[in-house]
């Protein structure tokens, strides 16, 4: 029962091959190796295993392995910055405090990644509106909304 | 150099930015297979068979039952009524009895399905009421799990000479830690026949020490160890040592790595939550305000085991009479047994619960002697000379005063809650605070506002003896490329620890932040810090480091024969010599500090942090949905050490109690928790974030790392009473019970009308 798709996954063509029942989480998580995308709640609640696909920020333990098609487009926590450069995103969270225990950041930042893509200058209220769906018990979400504000307000290249 | 007072980046903020921390969940190890357990489905009665369907083949999974743990079948903590597997009599839902592990979390599952238990149904005690009554005995001889009472001056001559008795009964509902990392360990079969642990957990230590008991194993064959902790409050405080317990069981069976990852409905059903609680007042008071008498009764639902429920009961026991001066004071307090999940440690550890009754009823006094809620608390507001309830004198670092009337001023609390109680005649404004909030946004039609104040404290670290009694202890190593490692057993679960000790130890060995790093907490590495608990790892903890940075600054000056030069050179020139050098010390509690654990009389806490939350509500007249529009906290925590991350604290924790008391309610039905996920547990949102106003107070104390005391549970304090204070100044209806929701709200609301509509 095994699939092949071929994907693009943070920018890499890639073929993937997994059960097509399996949560396109777990194939991330599992097959990929990309741990960065965390499980919270595993139904689609708290927005931690949050990436972006095709554009748009989706809860990746709602979404089967099988309901994708070849050149689908998934963009995860590891492939917008890392250990040698920052994305202005992850650099404004740790400037901000915006990472407390840290297992909401990845899914926050994707979330928050996908608003800036489409709506460089949101307001207070947007940003919020984005956000909403990824739950943070840490925060209290000023810092993590501060972040947000500040690296839209920034000028840089998202 | 200062570092303490800077807003350090966090140390571990990188990997969590980036995805690369690893959580337990992350790890993987070869050959590791998945652990679940099998469940109890009835509150109170006995197994009389499990029963293994023989369509399922048992010879690819390793099944554990209680026969299975090498040592002795119980899960220390308190006390050790708490098997780890049931023995014999069950006594809540979710309790494990049978173990399995299998290669595959989804074999595992299967398998667990294909057991089925036979019960002996008992009719279980669900209410603190029933346990009280006695309606069966499931715990000693009375249901009582512990019970204290203290009396200072004359309860009754105070009355006598009262102008005003008050009455009020509050009551708080269980609460969810809702950490969003669930709970998870992974055990691997060791050297020696023994364990190796890297888990979720707060407390590394406890794990060890319930180990030891379980395993019938010495601490040598034993190591537990950390992996990056995504949340925790207090729910692993003493759960893990539960999760510990069943991986050991089922990895030493299987002879091989065991994973247990808890999802989010397992982990709602079976870990602690927060005590509900029931607080019965009685107060005199004097026309002029001051109180005369109080008479205080705690009664915590502690759940079906001990667990921590001792040590709750007591701080929210320490906690009830709030931060107020009262010539005599009575108060009782004593936590039942049921046949719920045992309940356990939540950010505040009782006091939330105790400081939400007191707060809602001076407002209460307030109204009932026609004095502003404010004025009411600045006339009987801690002082330092003054006398506690336990017997104990403040002697320094009491800014309750400071933090009430920067927020009261800050908010223009006297000014807007008049607005709304126009009856009631002029106060002063106090000192001039400006807030730096936006404007509120218009007032939505079908409204009505309110504005609600509250005062309250929080003691650092263990209560009473406790400190003097653990000894943490904690350590620096210069290493050999002349970096300093800070040793410890407390974790970093988000609350910033491993970068505020860094700065503390910086700023005391003169050397920069990027000098010092932290050992993974591992309790084959570091020395026994005491658990991460209690508010207590910078004020003590940061101490112990202090003491050990001026032990270390002498041993290098002795070796070096010069008692000046700095750090650096001192520490080339011994490393030179000598080679790497490793101080450890253990703490030492602060001088002329008394406390008698069999009078409850004396310090009840080496220091208390103070604070003032004042809430802005909006109620909707027909939904009657209420809305928080703005919090203020001014929070007095001595010195902040990074005050970034203390803004982080109070930020998250008064959301979190802004949860708690409009929200976050755990329903149970026969025993069983009914929201056991997030569609149906609802946790605050961006969505139900008001604007939050911080302002920061710093009274030192002289016996905490540079003056610093604790802030990770004060502000769980505060905004809960200040809210529904605040929807009383809206609507003239006094909730008295969490969480205040809509439909707690109309039901009070049918037995009296809108005052403004």
């Amino acid at each position: 029962m095994g699939k092949s798709i071929a994907l693009i996954v943070n920018g890499k063509r890639k073929k993937v091959k997994a059960h097509a029942a399996s949560r396109v989480l777990d194939v991330l998580r599992e097959t990929l190796k990309l741990t960065g995308t965390k499980e919270g709640c595993g139904e689609g609640e708290c927005g931690a295993c949050s990436v972006i696909l095709n554009g748009e920020v989706v809860n990746s333990c709602l979404i089967l392995f099988g309901q994708l098609n070849d050149g689908d487009d998934i963009t995860t926590i590891e492939g917008i910055g890392g250990k040698k450069k920052l994305h202005p995103l992850q650099e404004y969270f740790l400037e901000c405090g915006a990472s407390q225990c840290g297992i909401c950041t990845p899914g926050m930042i994707m979330a928050a990644y996908a608003l800036l893509k489409k709506n460089p200058r949101p307001t207070h209220d947007e940003i919020r509106q984005a956000v909403a769906g990824n739950l943070c018990r840490c925060t209290g979400y000023a810092k993590i909304i501060e972040a947000i504000e500040r690296c839209a307000t920034s000028n840089v290249k998202i | 150099m200062g570092v303490v007072g800077q807003n350090a980046v966090r140390l571990d903020g990188r990997e969590k930015v980036t995805g690369r921390a690893l959580y337990v969940d992350d790890i993987v190890m070869p050959g590791m297979w998945h652990g679940v357990a099998v469940r109890t489905t009835i509150p109170s009665g006995k197994v009389l068979s499990v029963v293994f369907d023989p369509r399922f083949n048992w010879k690819k999974v390793v099944v554990a039952d209680r026969h299975d743990i090498p040592g002795r079948n119980v899960v220390t903590m308190i006390e050790e009524d708490m098997p780890l597997l049931v023995h014999d009599e069950i006594r809540h839902i979710g309790e494990a009895i049978v173990l399995i592990a299998a290669p595959t979390k989804k074999m595992a599952e299967d398998a667990r399905r294909h057991v089925e238990i036979r019960y002996e149904e008992w009719q279980p005690v669900l209410t603190i009421e029933d346990s009280k009554a006695k309606k069966r005995v499931i715990h000693g001889s009375d249901n009582v799990i512990s019970r204290y009472k203290i009396d200072k001056g004359d309860v009754s001559a105070g009355f006598k000479d009262s102008d005003a008795i008050v009455e009020g009964v509050y009551r708080t509902g269980a609460q969810e830690q809702a950490y969003i990392e669930p709970q998870g360990i992974i055990a691997s079969p060791g050297k020696g026949g023994g364990v190796d642990l890297v888990g979720s957990m707060q407390c590394p230590f406890y794990i060890l020490k319930a180990l030891e008991r379980l395993l019938g194993m010495s601490e040598t064959k034993l190591s537990v160890k950390q992996a990056t902790v995504g949340g925790a409050f207090g729910g692993k405080e003493d759960y893990p040592s539960v999760l510990a317990g069943y991986a050991s069981v089922l990895a030493l069976k299987a002879k091989r790595p065991v994973k247990m990852i808890y999802d989010r409905n397992e982990d709602m059903n079976v870990t602690t939550k927060r005590h509900p609680s029931v607080v019965r007042h009685r107060t005199g008071v004097k026309k002029n305000g001051m109180l005369v008498a109080m008479d205080i009764g705690i009664e915590l639902d502690a759940g079906a085991y001990t667990t921590l429920t001792p040590v709750v009961l007591s701080r929210g026991f320490l906690h009830s009479a709030g931060p107020y001066r009262c010539p005599n004071v009575r108060i009782a307090g004593a936590a039942f047994a049921t046949n719920a999940p045992p309940n356990g440690a939540f950010r505040g550890f009782g006091a939330p619960q105790t400081l939400f009754a007191v707060e809602a009823h001076m407002d209460k006094i307030a109204e009932e002697i026609g004095m502003s809620p404010l004025e009411l608390r600045r006339i009987n507001c801690l002082k330092v000379g003054d006398e506690m309830a336990t017997g104990q004198i403040l002697k320094e670092s009491v800014g309750a005063l400071e933090c009430l009337e920067k927020a009261a001023a800050a908010s223009g609390f006297e000014r807007k809650w008049r607005a709304s109680l126009p009856l009631c005649k002029g106060e002063s404004e106090g000192i001039e605070v400006r807030s730096t909030l936006p404007d509120p946004p218009l007032q939505r039609e079908g409204t009505v506002r309110g504005i609600g104040i509250s005062l309250f404290m929080h003691g650092g670290g263990f209560t009473g003896s406790g400190e003097a009694k653990m000894k943490g202890k904690a350590g620096i190593r210069l290493e050999r490329d002349g970096k300093l490692t800070v040793l410890t057993g407390c974790t970093e679960m988000g609350q910033g620890a491993h970068t505020v000790l860094p700065q503390i130890v910086a700023e005391c060995l003169g050397v920069p932040l990027s000098c010092v790093r932290v050992e993974t907490p591992d309790t084959s590495k570091v020395p026994d810090s005491g658990p991460t608990v209690a508010s207590r790892v910078t004020m003590v903890i940061g101490k112990v480091l202090c003491v050990c940075a001026e032990e270390m600054k002498r041993r290098l000056s002795e070796a070096a024969g010069r008692d000046h030069g700095d750090f650096r050179s001192l520490a080339g020139s011994f490393l030179k010599k000598r080679g790497p050098l490793t101080i450890i010390e253990a703490y030492e509690p602060t001088p002329g500090i008394h406390w008698d654990d069999t009078t409850y009389h004396g310090d009840a806490y080496a220091a208390y942090s103070w604070g003032c939350d004042v809430a802005e509500v909006e109620v909707d007249k027909d939904t009657f949905e209420i809305k928080v529009e703005r919090m203020y906290m001014a929070h007095d925590v001595g010195r902040a050490v990074n005050p970034q991350m203390v803004e982080g604290q109070i930020e998250g924790g008064t959301l979190q109690a802004l949860g708690w008391a409009l929200m976050e309610d755990n329903r149970y039905d026969g025993g069983k928790l009914l929201n056991n996920r997030f569609q149906t547990y609802i946790i605050p949102t961006t969505m139900d974030t008001p604007f939050l106003e911080l302002i920061t107070v710093e009274h030192p104390f002289s016996h905490g790392p540079l003056g610093a005391k604790g802030v990770g549970e004060l502000p769980h304090d505060g905004a809960a009473p200040a809210v529904v204070n605040a929807i009383a100044n809206a609507t003239g209806i006094r909730i008295s019970e969490i969480p205040a929701t809509p439909e707690r709200l109309f039901e009070e609301c049918k037995k009296k009308h809108f005052r403004s509509s």
